[in-house]
């Protein structure tokens, strides 16, 4: 298979001149340019997604006053006064609700998946396994152009009669499943095509990792020294393969409930609406790992590399993801522990999320193993990649809150589990962010400013604490999720205090993006070129030039150790790529 | 952060509440353990020209102590957890205060039995949003809804649960301390969802007893006709009777049903909804999956007459299999 790789790869490098702009940038077979066409769909997303969070906080720190800069849009969603002009429009509670339904969906759907998996999973996995490139590159096409009218639709259903999908992003029955209920009609039709066509892409992406990653890996490049990067994109792959058809099964019966007269989840028809949550988190919960199982494997590699240390318990790291998946599929009940389901049940749902809660801790573990004895260099990808363990230790020792049967009765739909989440996911933007610093020089070929970068990292890492850690305060006090306004609720008047902070803090956090902006946006047009190995990194994508050529490797490289040789005594330098043969004179070296 | 949490006035919040505690106690020290390594080592081992990191791949024994002390701790919370829960959800105390909540758009609709203690009858009252309940007395709570799903939310008294379209779901409540307490809708039910809400009004039983007296003039709230009203609670099927009877009780409500479903053009819906539920009470003592078929056929009941009343006997001999 390598040697056909490399037949394949030598043919598509003799192709590259012939290409045209429409070939190279537009339907591009390549799977670097792909995975940056990936990358950008998620960047430009995550401004849609954060836009509205900000509504929402505004909403909710100083309910029912004008949220500025709103008045363009149009009634009935913002209700816009004269004699404010230009300033803001009052938003309608209908609408608050379609916002925190599509920021939901935007974030999970919209920009971490595509960023990670879309994105760094195309980009990478070819580049770190020694091939040149996907094993289907139009397969791989085909799931971008795929994606593209999902992303379509999703806007879109902003501007249909009666507005957005307005369910939360679980779409709970029956308030999905009946249009008279929710008031919204073809807003949640749009929700659902476009999901369905998303999960089609998705699943494209899916099939294409794991074939690469069974066939086309180098001579050398066994199971146990991938990078743990690429592990963490293999599993996560086969977690998308196996839930996806979860979800379309689910969003198909909801479509057929809204359009054609059934009643799977209608009990009027004979219908269980508790049948839409089991299906929905018998997929939700693997989807969790299918979001931070790559971040996780991203901060192995950058906490390796910037500590100049092999990973601490490699096997272990690579068995604590398989676990993760696997217990993944057992765990869907603790987000229905009130939801009417029998109580017996719940029992059994809370100890098997107690055991996944131990996974977790060994990476966790692992990650300060790699830190103890290392020569840190505190890069902005580093910090980045440290700032995303911080962000998961809390969100991880949060869940056990919520694992606890008693306990969850209180702390279910508050803003504790917001806070948990937003962790949890949130911090996942960390590890993007770690990702996108650390590879940028491959990606583009020139480097990120790095004092810019640090700013960023500095400032998003202050506000993104001060705006979710006070949300465990809210959870505590009883605060619930998805309310519009607060202030109705007379128990809750002694914490708004804490919404205006929230609220304030999530300001500061947005604006902090600018500086990740103005940096990207300069490094992209005039960063320093980037050397073939600036990080003096191990892995094969560091062994080519940045960006990488048609074809990626002019030879296919042979590949003798494991990815995290740093330190290693048999070398001079604190560095020992995958690819280098030790011949005698470097032996020598060591004795 | 514990200070935030509402003041508690319910039998098992303090069970809760020290559950929360103890998570509390143990997530700290766990944080404080990996953050106050993670700065000590960011710091120690930072950047050195002259200093070569320590080239080591792992340590199987220290992996293994990181993995089986995590372990231990989840496994005690779990096991800790689980007698909670059964005490909260899976027994109701005896009682005979009984008052089905029903959810709807925007609102809570509260229906009392009245003196004589049973639904569908002369002397029901029904009110949206306000609940009045004596102190210090377990309440046993139907829950219902008419749309889509809501949640009884109580924070003082640590009580939630979800109302589900198509289902009859049982549970309790107590207020120990007379006071007013607010009572939101905790699951997104649409476009009103935000403002959803009740009080719960916990009277001292002088209160409790004007306001009975008020309700029902003629009623005397502890004389004779009480008596009878707690009697016929005590007939009712709850779900510990219908365990404690067994085969026998669901062969009643097999007949109930059937009768219920015979006497349906003459007496309405009314005694069809009432067996109904009663076979669903019986139901949820028994396996999920049982629950689920018993309560299709409960639907059925309701819209179809004479049909629905075999399918119900199916459904009953399936739940008792």
């Amino acid at each position: 298979m390598s040697d056909a790789g490399a037949a394949a790869a030598h043919a598509t490098h003799a192709e590259h001149h012939e290409l045209g702009f429409i070939r190279t940038y537009i339907f591009s077979t390549d799977h670097k340019m792909i995975g940056r066409q990936f990358l950008f769909s998620a960047i430009i997303m995550l401004i849609f997604g954060g836009l509205m969070a900000m509504m929402m906080r505004w909403e909710l720190a100083w309910p029912e006053t004008p949220v500025p800069f709103t008045s363009w849009i149009s009634e009935p969603f913002m209700y816009a006064e004269p004699e404010h002009g230009l300033y803001g429009a009052y938003m309608d509670p209908a609408f608050y609700n379609s916002l925190f339904t599509m920021h939901a969906t935007i974030m999970i759907f919209f920009v971490v998946m595509p960023f990670l998996i879309g994105g760094f999973g195309n980009f990478l996995i070819p580049l770190m396994i020694g091939a040149g490139d996907m094993a289907f590159p139009l397969l791989n096409l085909l799931s971008f152009w795929t994606a593209v009218p999902a992303i379509g639709l999703i806007l879109y259903s902003f501007f249909v009669e009666g507005g957005a999908a307005a369910g939360g992003w679980t779409m709970y029955a029956t308030l999905s499943a009946d249009p008279t209920l929710s008031g919204v009609d073809a807003g949640v039709n749009l929700w659902i095509i476009s999901l369905l066509i998303l999960g089609v892409s998705s699943l494209m992406g899916a099939v294409n990792y794991i074939t690469t990653i069974i066939n086309m890996r180098a001579p050398g490049m066994t199971w146990f020294r991938m990078p743990l990067v690429v592990w963490s994109l293999f599993i996560t792959a086969i977690l998308l393969l196996l839930a996806l058809p979860v979800l379309t099964a689910a969003l198909g019966m909801l479509l057929f409930d809204r359009t054609m007269g059934t009643s799977f989840f209608l009990p009027g028809g004979g219908g269980e609406p508790i049948l839409w949550q089991h299906l929905f988190w018998f997929f939700g919960h693997p989807e969790v790992y299918v979001l931070v199982l790559p971040a996780m494997g991203v901060t192995s590699d950058i906490l390796a590399t910037f500590s100049r240390k092999p990973i601490f318990g490699y096997k272990a790291m690579a068995f604590s993801m398989i676990s993760l998946a696997f217990l993944s599929w057992i765990v869907w009940g603790h987000h229905m522990f009130v939801s009417g389901m029998n109580p017996v049940l719940g029992t059994a749902f809370m100890l098997t999320t107690m055991v996944i809660a131990v996974p977790s801790a060994i990476k966790t573990f692992n990650w300060l193993g790699t830190l103890w004895g290392g020569n840190i260099r505190f890069t902005s990808p580093m910090l980045f990649a440290l700032g995303f363990v911080s962000n998961f230790v809390i969100g991880g020792l949060s869940g056990i809150y919520m694992a606890s049967t008693p306990v969850d009765i209180f702390m279910h739909d508050t803003y504790f589990i917001v806070a948990h989440f937003h962790y949890v996911v949130a911090g996942i933007i960390f590890g993007m962010f770690a990702a996108l610093y650390y590879w940028f020089p491959k990606l583009f070929g020139r480097m990120m400013n790095e004092k810019l970068a640090k700013t960023h990292f500095f400032l998003t890492y202050i506000f993104f604490n001060c705006a979710f850690f006070p949300m465990h305060f809210l959870g505590v006090a009883g605060h619930m999720r998805r309310i519009y306004n607060p202030m109705q609720y007379e128990f809750l008047h002694d914490m708004q205090w804490w919404n205006v902070f929230i609220t304030m803090s999530a300001l500061c956090l947005a604006a902090s993006q600018i500086v990740f902006f103005v940096n990207l946006v300069w490094s992209l047009i005039a960063g320093k070129k980037a050397e073939n190995n600036p990080w003096d990194a191990n892995t094969l994508e560091w062994t080519v030039p940045s960006p990488p050529g048609h074809g990626n490797f002019d030879t296919t490289p042979t590949v003798y150790r494991g990815p995290y040789e740093y330190s290693s005594p048999l070398v001079k330098e604190d560095w020992l790529p995958q690819d280098r043969q030790l011949g005698p004179a470097a032996a020598s070296v060591s004795h | 952060m514990l200070r935030w949490l509402p003041e508690d006035v319910s039998p098992y919040g303090a069970g809760i509440d020290s559950l929360f505690y103890l998570i509390y106690y143990i997530t700290a020290a766990a944080f404080i353990l990996v953050t106050a390594l993670m700065i000590i080592f960011l710091y120690q081992y930072r950047h050195n020209d002259n200093r070569r990191a320590i080239y080591t791949h792992g340590n199987t024994s220290l992996e293994l102590v990181w993995t089986i002390i995590p372990a231990l701790v989840f496994i005690g919370l779990g096991l800790a957890s689980k007698s909670l829960w059964e005490e909260i959800k899976l027994t109701i105390p005896e009682t005979d205060q009984v008052i089905q909540i029903t959810g709807k758009q925007f609102n809570w609709e509260i229906l009392y039995p009245g003196p004589d203690g049973e639904f569908e009858t002369g002397d029901d009252y029904q009110v949206d949003n306000d609940i009045h309940v004596p102190v210090s007395k377990p309440i046993r709570v139907l829950l219902k809804s008419r749309d889509v799903i809501h949640s009884l939310f109580l924070p003082n008294l640590r009580f939630k649960q979800d109302t589900m379209p198509g289902r009859t779901i049982e549970a309790w409540f107590q207020a120990n301390k007379p006071g007013k307490y607010e009572m939101p809708c905790a699951e997104l039910c649409g476009f009103g969802h935000s403002g959803m809400k009740g009080w719960l009004y916990a009277d001292t039983p002088e209160d409790y007893a004007a306001w009975f007296k008020k309700r029902w003039p003629d009623a005397a709230l502890n004389g004779a006709p009480a008596s009878e009203a707690q009697e016929e609670v005590a007939a009712a099927p709850s779900a510990e009777s219908n365990v404690e009877a067994g085969d026998q009780t669901l062969g009643q409500t097999i007949e109930a049903a059937a009768s219920a479903a015979a006497d349906m053009q003459a007496a309405g819906a009314a005694p069809t909804e009432a067996a109904g539920e009663a076979v669903a009470e019986a139901a949820q003592e028994t396996t999920e999956a049982a629950e689920e078929t018993v309560e299709a056929a409960v639907e059925q009941t309701q819209e179809d007459g004479d049909t629905a009343a075999a399918s119900v006997e199916d459904a009953v001999e399936e739940a008792a299999e």
